[in-house]
């Protein structure tokens, strides 16, 4: 908690996304932006998970499917490229897992504290197609 | 898009509700979001009209519940933008969560109150009981005795209200049916007159300045809600009341009608007063007036602004009189009045301390008369005779049945 004291802080109920004047937010990425301590993408979440995803972008198509379900703005594309998962703000809902279309999925939850690189290691096969 | 002016007479025959209205329109208001309710109704109706007929360039926001048409506002003016309403009663008892709403996040509303008693039973006529439920939240209340005031009181409302050091909420009382209703005499200010007291809307930390995101309505816990809370307080304690003094000063010499944060007649030398707001002040005058005929040197204090409460002014007001009736119009629910608790908290610690009784009256719109003020000064002669209260501090006036008094 900040030490400021009551005479110290703006009037209203009211927090600033970015410190000073910004132009043209849209077309800038998120990384490029001047987001304020107020602002929660200056915060992290990370704790609330109990399940992470993991990215396997072997198997990716960069279908922009997770890109757009996740609830929290969690997945990074850039140029309509998958390139991970934003792990401050995910909160390990899974959605993005349920949406993948690939065989095998590109993104699969495992436990927090589950070690990246076995996971991806021991990545599950395609599924066989029963005829 | 433009709008047509409107050319008034000098002096407009205008009950309160109409005097508001035209107000709204002066202020040229952007956006008015309202739920009508009896006996408030043709304030926001009167808007309507101006907006439809051009006379108004702005929005008119239908809602459906007094709650939505806060919430309305508040969005509109977090937005950036010049926001009024009006409400009484049942409806301004929806409106309280959003009013402490408003105040906590600092939006500029200007609210129009026609005093009306709360139900049960169900009654739409004048009592004080919506003004007192809306005492703690935050907001500045200005009480208006007549269509006049209520007229001159929402250029005030606006000006203080919208003023960047001040940027509180506020609202203009009138009497339900007393004033809302009584067509009297107003003397009117011109379009361009009025606008320019108020001057254009300054937005601060409006969502509709992209450059600048905010956002509005945050949540804090234990950790900064006091401060936020200390803030307000703080600002509505010392920064209030010198911008509502300024405002009146400038009305007076753009108009020659003064105002003043508590309202004297008749107590440079008075031994008895009464105290009270909005019609009944004016009845009392005329009371005291006649007292002082019989040889009791009687007066009467109107408060004119309720919150921030005057504590100060009060206590000048009440410099060496003798014996004070404080008259709350609200039923109490298990206390003293409201405004006989405050002012006695004024007074307590000064040295010339009168004697202080309360009065319950006008419940639901029951009369308070000539009669029972001519009663009422002369119990409080009495009480300086005696140098002591000779009766109990609480006295219901105008109540039919055995004489109800407590305390």
């Amino acid at each position: 908690m900040q030490n400021n004291g009551w005479d110290e802080f703006e009037i209203g109920a009211m927090l600033r996304s970015f410190d000073g004047e910004v132009k043209d937010i849209a077309t800038t990425l998120q990384e490029d932006r001047n987001y304020s301590s107020n602002n929660s993408f200056t915060a992290s979440v990370a704790d609330w998970r109990i399940e992470k995803p993991v990215f396997n972008k072997d198997f990716c198509i960069d279908c922009q499917f997770c890109w757009i379900y996740c609830p929290d703005i969690s997945i990074i594309s850039r140029d309509k490229k998958m390139i991970g998962i934003d792990m401050d703000h995910c909160k390990g809902c899974g959605i993005c897992v349920e949406v993948c279309p690939t065989n095998p999925k590109s993104l699969l939850m495992f436990p927090e504290q589950a070690d990246e690189e076995a996971e991806l290691a021991g990545w599950p096969e395609k599924d066989k197609e029963e005829k | 898009m433009a709008f047509d002016k409107m050319e008034l007479r000098e002096t407009e025959v205008w009950d309160g509700n109409f005097a508001a209205a035209q107000a709204l329109r002066q202020a040229q208001v952007d956006v008015v979001a309202a739920y009508p309710i009896t006996p408030s109704t043709p304030i926001v109706e009167g808007y309507a009209k101006f907006l439809a007929d051009g006379y108004v360039e702005g929005e008119f926001v239908m809602v459906e519940s007094e709650h939505a048409a806060m919430s309305g506002c508040i969005g509109a003016a977090a937005a950036g933008g010049r926001v009024a309403t009006a409400t009484s009663s049942q409806g301004f008892a929806l409106m309280v969560e959003t009013l402490y709403q408003a105040s906590g996040m600092r939006l500029p509303i200007v609210l129009n109150v026609v005093n009306r008693a709360l139900a049960a039973p169900l009654n739409v006529n004048g009592d004080h009981s919506d003004m007192y439920l809306g005492r703690d939240s935050g907001w500045i209340q200005l009480d208006a005795y007549s269509p006049q005031e209520a007229y001159d009181l929402n250029f005030i409302a606006f000006k203080v209200s919208e003023d960047h050091d001040v940027r509180l909420p506020a609202m203009v009382h009138q009497d339900g049916f007393m004033t809302s209703h009584t067509a009297q005499g107003v003397k009117t200010i011109d379009d361009d007159t009025a606008y320019g007291f108020i001057g254009d809307f300054k937005p601060m930390n409006d969502m509709l300045d992209f450059d600048h995101p905010v956002t509005h309505g945050v949540q804090t816990e234990e950790d900064w809600h006091f401060e936020h809370k200390a803030r307000q307080h703080n600002d509505l304690m010392t920064k209030v009341m010198p911008k509502i003094q300024a405002a009146f000063d400038d009305f007076e010499k753009l108009t020659g009608r003064k105002y003043n944060i508590v309202e004297s007649y008749d107590m440079d030398d008075a031994d008895v007063t009464v105290v009270c707001m909005g019609t009944s002040v004016e009845t009392a005058r005329e009371v005291a007036k006649e007292m002082r005929a019989k040889g009791i040197k009687a007066g009467v204090v109107g408060i004119r602004v309720f919150r921030p409460f005057p504590f100060e002014e009060i206590k000048a007001a009440f410099k060496n009189v003798k014996a004070i009736a404080v008259l709350d119009r609200s039923a109490p629910g298990g206390t003293p009045g409201a405004m006989f608790n405050e002012i006695a908290g004024a007074l307590y610690n000064t040295d010339d301390r009168a004697l202080l009784s309360g009065y319950i009256y006008g419940l639901g719109g029951r009369d308070l008369t000539k009669a029972h003020l001519v009663d009422l000064y002369t119990e409080l002669q009495a009480n300086v005779d005696a140098g002591k209260v000779t009766t109990p501090l609480q006295q219901f006036i105008g109540v039919r049945g055995p004489k109800l008094a407590f305390l």
